[in-house]
């Protein structure tokens, strides 16, 4: 691959990498998130279309555009989304597509279908998946390793394999890497993202380093160690994107104790002073977007306290927690954070309708002033209240969500990723905002994945890993080495 | 920014206004006017110019206060429909829940109680079954097709229950207001359906529960995360519907003069298909009041317009469906 360029809405997620590697090698590619390395991934697999640059497959210009294509050149990719069909049985989704026939054309031959399926399993070391059962059934490290089974019923060419260790144990990786070797033999390339640097040294034969969409450099595990690889993972210079800030009041804001969900965390306790910003970091599947959704009441606790100033609440509803002063601004403004056909007004407005309305009937003379006077301080563009919500541009999309919120004045504001997929220039708007808003007294929680903004504007950081608090560094303290080490897991 | 002209603020709050507003203004969506819209509008008024130069009884009063009688009860389902529909539901117990009202309202109105309050009866009743509706779908997460197709059956079922065979009240105010009653040259049965549009209006959009109704058919999530009892609202939106059932039930069995435990059936196609030909989209989130209102109109003048001409029904509900289709084609990409 070569100069390859690649931007979503005027962000530049590639900006001219290039990157080679050959037939019957494990090439690892790690890199911080946003870094570029699922885009990269994704257009080798055809998912997404090049603006610039040529791909290269054994010396051959080759055109993706669509993975059907792709997978005809023997390239093949494992997302971390699932692509399995949950109502189907796992042998119907190792063979989706390609299900064995009997002497009537367009009937399935069951007995065949479930006897390849379980060959196919079996032959890549897969026993004790019942591959009669339907894949809901399965865990979701079952559920994986059928994913990594589908991908390796064919010979591949390219096989890419994104994060595929997230949700699997320590004995289902051993079989995976066992898995990847026995492909790497048989010819196949072999392209392996992960966080975990610990799986990329024993797997790797070689590793790509990814920075800001551009490549960083290429080293083989024995030559570097992990220190070196989180330098150039890390290693820029902050500059003046992060605005200087007072130091936090002393009164408690948030106090949280012995959170725990099943399933997702435990024993999760800090506490969050008036004007403070505390950020969080985990890697993805670490728990910190459920330790907001918990506090925040949008899914149960099954222990712990939460204390609004010296208050303690149970908020069983995101109702509840609204009426306590909480605000959780969540990760994804699509899925969960717009109502994309309604207008900014409605939009803007949504979470204070009952402080805005009497007997239910909204004052719209109220509403289109306070609604008019957070759009234009927040400078969204355009500043048109009947506009629809999908007819603006990501940047301001994720300015009405905040505009939403900073209308309900909410006393603490927990805000998951809050610049995530927002170009630069917006991201130094919402930073400013954010900074102002501690400087008035709000105690602000910030998850974040990325390192630059946990360190350019928390007062104090707590780290998650596997669903527990694993570090808390003070303003002082916190370097971007630290916090990724100790939230992949390396001891330094 | 993607790169939109910033508009001069003269235009900054553009959603259709003046006769637009009225025939297209819109609860979820506003979208600017296409050529479907005034595709509708002309195909509208070519429809009547063309019956009136081919039937010399459509303008006569007779006929026009008989049309605007026989909306009435189309006219009333569809706004309740309307509102679950926003809210990305569906209601189909509509039909019975008419029957079960109208033969309620003639058994107790016979029994001898005032009509007032027998009519009274019958509106909580009405809102009684859409709580049902609203409680299965609201409270459990279950979906909207399925519960209010049982209570299709089961309602039915009741209404049966309450009386086989048709009842008739003796008390001659029964027939003579609602559904007999005039007020000047017009119905009032029709006024009384008129005046429930602005109302449903004001309610999905100036009342905190009616923009939550409308959002939460967008996204529901979004809503419930930003703190809103998205349980409550949704219960709310299938009263609504059953109170509107109910309303049409008391004024049908009002017109008849006879009230059948057989009537409804079907209805809630027409009051479906009504909010469709009105821009609702069956997944929620966009819908127009008056558009609903227009899509009743329509309908109600086709079925006019074949009665006039003495076409069978059978070929009435053929045409109806092919005009559904062609409503539901022609919107297709505005969402």
């Amino acid at each position: 691959m070569r100069s390859i360029r690649k931007s979503f809405d005027g962000t530049q997620a590639l900006r001219g990498v290039d990157f080679e590697s050959r037939q019957g090698e494990v090439h690892a590619i790690v890199g911080e998130n946003g870094a570029g390395k699922s885009t990269l991934m994704k257009i080798l697999a055809g998912a997404l279309p090049i603006d610039a640059g040529e791909i290269r497959l054994d010396g051959q210009l080759i055109e993706l555009g669509n993975p059907i294509r792709a997978r005809r050149l023997g390239i093949y990719a494992v997302y971390q989304e699932f692509s399995l069909i949950p109502h189907l049985t796992v042998a119907e989704n190792i063979l989706l597509g390609q299900m064995p026939s009997s002497r009537l054309r367009g009937i399935v031959d069951w007995r065949k279908a479930y006897r390849r399926a379980a060959e196919i399993l079996s032959s890549i070391g897969f026993v004790g998946i019942d591959v009669h059962r339907t894949v809901r059934q399965l865990s979701v490290s079952h559920q994986q390793m059928v994913e990594i089974a589908k991908a390796i019923a064919d010979r591949r060419r390219i096989l890419i394999l994104d994060e595929p260790s997230a949700v699997l144990s320590q004995e289902e990786l051993k079989r995976l890497f066992a898995l990847i070797r026995q492909v790497k033999r048989e010819g196949t390339l072999v392209l392996y993202i992960s966080h975990r640097l610990d799986e990329v040294f024993e797997i790797a034969d070689r590793i790509t380093v990814l920075k800001d969409g551009q490549l960083v450099g290429t080293v083989t595990p024995q030559q570097s160690d992990h220190n070196q690889l989180i330098k150039m993972m890390v290693g820029r210079t902050l500059g003046e994107i992060f605005p200087v800030r007072n130091p936090s009041g002393t009164e408690v804001a948030l106090e949280v104790s012995r959170l725990s969900h099943k399933g997702s965390f435990s024993d999760i306790s800090f506490s969050l002073k008036r004007g403070e910003i505390i950020g969080l970091f985990g890697l993805v599947g670490s728990g910190r977007t459920q330790v907001a959704r918990c506090i925040f009441g949008a899914d149960p606790l099954t222990d712990g306290e939460i204390k609004v100033g010296d208050k303690p609440i149970h908020p069983r509803s995101p109702f509840d927690a609204v009426q306590d002063g909480i605000a959780l601004l969540t990760e994804d403004r699509k899925r969960d954070g717009l109502v994309m056909n309604c207008s900014l007004r409605d939009n803007a407005s949504l979470a204070s309708l009952p402080n805005l309305s009497r007997w239910g009937v909204i004052n719209r003379h109220d509403q289109t002033n306070q609604v008019q006077q957070k759009i234009q301080e927040l400078d969204v563009r355009p500043p048109l209240l009947d506009r629809l919500a999908r007819q603006l541009s990501g940047g301001n999309q994720q300015k009405l969500v905040l505009a939403k919120w900073l209308l309900t004045r909410a006393r603490v504001m927990i805000l998951d990723e809050p610049t995530r997929g927002v170009d630069v220039a917006t991201k130094v708007e919402i930073y400013h905002i954010i900074n102002n808003l501690a400087g008035n007294g709000i105690a602000i929680l910030l998850i974040s994945s990325e390192l630059p903004e946990i360190l350019g504007m928390s007062d104090r950081a707590l780290v998650m890993r596997d669903g527990r608090l694993v570090g808390e560094y003070t303003r002082d303290e916190i370097s971007e080495e630290k916090l990724l080490a100790s939230a992949s897991g390396v001891i330094q | 920014m993607t790169g939109e002209k910033v508009s001069k603020p003269e235009d900054s709050n553009r959603s259709p206004r003046g006769w637009r507003a009225l025939l297209l203004g819109s609860a979820g969506i506003q979208y600017r006017p296409r050529w479907v819209d005034y595709a509708f509008i002309a195909a509208f008024f070519i429809l009547v110019l063309v019956t009136a130069s081919m039937s010399d009884v459509f303008f006569t009063q007779r006929n026009l206060s008989n049309l605007s009688r026989q909306t009435v009860t189309n006219g009333l389902l569809s706004l309740g429909m309307l509102v679950v529909i926003l809210t990305g539901g569906i209601d189909l117990s509509v039909g019975p829940i008419v029957a079960l009202t109208g033969i309620m309202v003639a058994g107790m109105s016979k029994q001898g109680l005032p009509l007032s309050l027998a009519i009274f009866i019958c509106l909580i009743v009405g809102i009684a079954m859409g709580a049902v509706n609203g409680f299965f779908i609201a409270r459990f997460k279950l979906q909207p097709f399925i519960v209010t197709l049982a209570t299709l059956g089961t309602i039915r079922g009741l209404v049966y229950v309450y009386s086989d065979i048709p009842i008739t009240p003796t008390d001659p105010s029964f027939r003579a207001t609602l559904g007999a009653g005039f007020i000047g040259p017009f119905p009032i049965s029709a006024l009384i359906m008129l005046a429930c549009y602005p109302l449903v209006w004001f309610f999905l959009n100036r009342m905190s529960s009616g923009r939550a109704i409308v959002a939460i058919g967008g996204n529901e999530e979004a809503v419930r995360l930003a703190g809103i009892n998205v349980t409550w609202n949704i219960f709310l939106a299938y009263m609504i519907s059953g109170f509107f059932s109910a309303m049409a039930g008391v004024i049908l069995a009002s017109r008849l003069g006879i009230s059948q435990p057989s009537v409804g059936v079907g209805f809630e196609l027409d009051a479906i298909a009504a909010c469709v030909i009105g821009g609702a989209i069956l997944g929620g989130g966009g819908g127009s009041t008056f558009g609903t209102l227009a899509g009743v109109v329509s309908l109600g003048m086709i079925d006019n317009l074949l009665n006039l001409f003495n076409v069978q029904s059978y070929y009435q509900q053929i045409l109806k469906g092919l005009i559904i289709l062609l409503a539901v084609l022609a919107r297709r990409k505005q969402r």
